[in-house]
């Protein structure tokens, strides 16, 4: 009889310590999804950062018409691409990413850098730049964290995520060579 | 701009003189430069000769941590005044200081959600970071939406304990605030400057003193000044009865002395020989004009730009210590330009471009119209509730 009732009291004390586990990690879960959000709005609003001011710069005057033409295309493209899917929009955006860099050589810099408020827009453009690449870093971050933590048992056999599909990580070539310089 | 108002936390005594603190301090008073309202968090002993921007985050314990005695603020209190720095703030953005120290640091991580940045000092041993209480430590530190590391090393101890990402912003000097010091030449003598703590083997003080007959006999009238804490009983044996009224041990100096100090000599020698992550003092050395002389670890190499900017000697090679010393004070023209170079140098490493990068990581995680909030729901209960439905984009 005895043991019996010592039997149970583990047992429910085990039973409470799991579930409190569980609510832990489902919580942890939970608060990566959230990071996950508001990771992808930043990057999101840093990408249309991006692609207005290299319209700005196209439309600036300060380039030769075709490298104008050139990326006021692929940054209009990056642009629409908003609508797509997660994919078509990356791939758009580091189209835009590969026209900059091969727009943007060590004499066109120069070009714009001399020009009367050159400096200011090139700064903008690199600023911009520089917090694609950051931004996009955080939220892969984030995404790898929460992947991990759903493999885990327990996550997958008590559906911990709840309904929320698998995160992705964005894959955008966005690493613009000027925007290291000054 | 969105990002207005800016919290800083500071997990060690504002009252303690240490790297973080110096760190945290130069940041807030950059930003402030910038137009943004900075308030830090820190703990404080004495709240009576607090500047304004930094909040009294209640007295600090001294206990033993990471192999020193910390001065750490923790407990009911200390959590209460936390919640309370957060919800009076009305931050646009926190920047958390050593997350993982026990203190107003991991309280904060705890206790706030937001946009909330972190950065990473110090190399932690992996015991610690396996410990039991290192499973809640982490749980608090998922919300941290961007991650800074000041150092390679700093960063690689978060990627292989932590896991994760980091981006890499190294330390900065304030520029200025070295050029402001007055700075005259004692007519005729040649000051040489050690800086560091002296017990410490791995600051090289040995390699200064073996080289020192190389040096005296170079060197008519030079002097050599040792400025750090730790007792000089140790190194009596390297100093010939001759050169006592040319070497002079002046004990632990404050940042203000520090400055002047570093602004009045000639030379400054850096005969580290290992365990520097980066070498913030040669940095502050060029930035007060004056030459260097460093060792050639794989960091000082980096920051010397392999010789350009300072001149370098092989790591524990007193001799080519000795005549490297000799070398620039003899030569004005060498000495002159690494004194120039250095200060060309030097601006790469000034807070005021360092910032521009702590900035971008702000706005890289904050969405507009974004406040840092007390973290209210329970850490466990009302997980549940609320849970907002995520954006579609993963449907085709």
């Amino acid at each position: 009889m005895k043991g019996w009732v010592i039997g149970f009291s583990v047992l429910a004390v085990l039973i409470t310590f799991f579930v409190l586990y569980l609510g832990m990690t489902a919580g942890r879960i939970d608060r990566l999804h959230r990071r996950i959000d508001v990771a992808r709005l930043a990057l999101d609003s840093h990408l249309l950062r991006r692609s207005g001011v290299t319209l700005e710069l196209a439309s600036s005057g300060y380039l030769d018409p075709a490298s104008a033409v050139l990326i006021s295309e692929t940054a209009h493209a990056a642009r629409l691409s908003t609508d797509l899917s997660s994919t078509q929009r990356d791939t758009a955006e580091s189209e835009l990413t590969a026209v900059l860099n091969a727009v943007l050589d060590v004499e066109a810099v120069e070009m714009i850098d001399d020009s009367l408020g050159g400096h200011e827009i090139l700064e903008e453009f690199a600023a911009s730049a520089r917090r694609v690449e950051l931004s996009r870093r955080f939220l892969n971050d984030a995404v790898r964290a929460c992947v991990q933590l759903r493999k885990q048992r327990s996550a997958r056999w008590f559906q911990l995520a709840g309904h929320t599909p698998v995160p992705h990580t964005r894959e955008i070539h966005d690493h613009v060579v000027y925007s290291q310089r000054s | 701009m969105t990002i207005k108002r800016i919290g800083i936390v500071c997990p060690y005594s504002w009252d303690v003189p240490g790297g973080v603190r110096s760190h945290v301090a130069d940041l807030a008073v950059t930003l402030q430069g910038r137009g943004y309202e900075v308030n830090v968090l820190a703990p404080v002993e004495d709240p009576d000769t607090l500047p304004e921007f930094v909040s009294n985050g209640g007295r600090p314990t001294a206990v033993s941590y990471n192999g020193s005695i910390a001065r750490l603020s923790f407990g009911v209190r200390a959590t209460r005044r936390v919640r309370q720095w957060i919800r009076e703030g009305d931050f646009d953005v926190v920047h958390i200081h050593e997350p993982v120290a026990p203190s107003l640091s991991l309280l904060t991580c705890w206790a706030a959600r937001g946009p909330l940045v972190a950065t990473w000092h110090s190399s932690h041993e992996r015991s610690r970071m396996l410990s039991a209480g290192y499973y809640v430590a982490q749980t608090a530190m998922e919300k941290i939406r961007g991650r800074i590391a000041v150092s390679e090393a700093a960063r690689e101890t978060l990627v292989e304990h932590i896991g994760g990402d980091a981006v890499l912003i190294p330390n900065g000097v304030r520029v200025a605030d070295f050029r402001d010091q007055e700075s005259f030449a004692i007519e005729g003598t040649q000051k040489i400057l050690f800086l560091g703590r002296i017990d410490e083997p791995r600051k090289g003080l040995e390699v200064l003193l073996r080289a020192l007959p190389h040096i005296f006999s170079g060197l008519e009238r030079c002097e050599i000044l040792i400025a750090g804490p730790g007792g000089p009983q140790e190194y009596e044996k390297f100093l010939d009865p001759q050169w006592r009224d040319r070497v002079s041990f002046v004990g632990a100096i404050s940042e203000e002395e520090k400055r002047r100090t570093l602004r009045q000599a000639d030379l400054y020698v850096a005969p580290h020989i290992g365990g520097e992550s980066f070498g913030i003092v040669l940095a502050e050395a060029m930035a007060a004009g004056t030459a260097v002389v460093a060792s050639d670890l794989a960091a000082f190499d980096r920051v010397l730009q392999s010789g350009k900017s300072g001149r370098l000697f092989p790591v524990g090679n007193a001799e080519a210590l000795g005549s490297a010393v000799v070398e620039v004070l003899t030569d004005q023209h060498q000495r002159r330009m690494l004194v120039e170079a250095g200060n060309a140098r030097v601006m790469d490493f000034d807070w005021e471009r360092v910032v521009e990068d702590v900035i971008a990581v702000y706005e890289a995680v904050h969405l507009s119209g974004e406040k840092v909030e007390e973290d209210l729901r329970g850490q466990i209960a009302g997980r549940f509730a609320g849970r907002r439905s995520r954006d579609n984009e993963e449907t085709p």
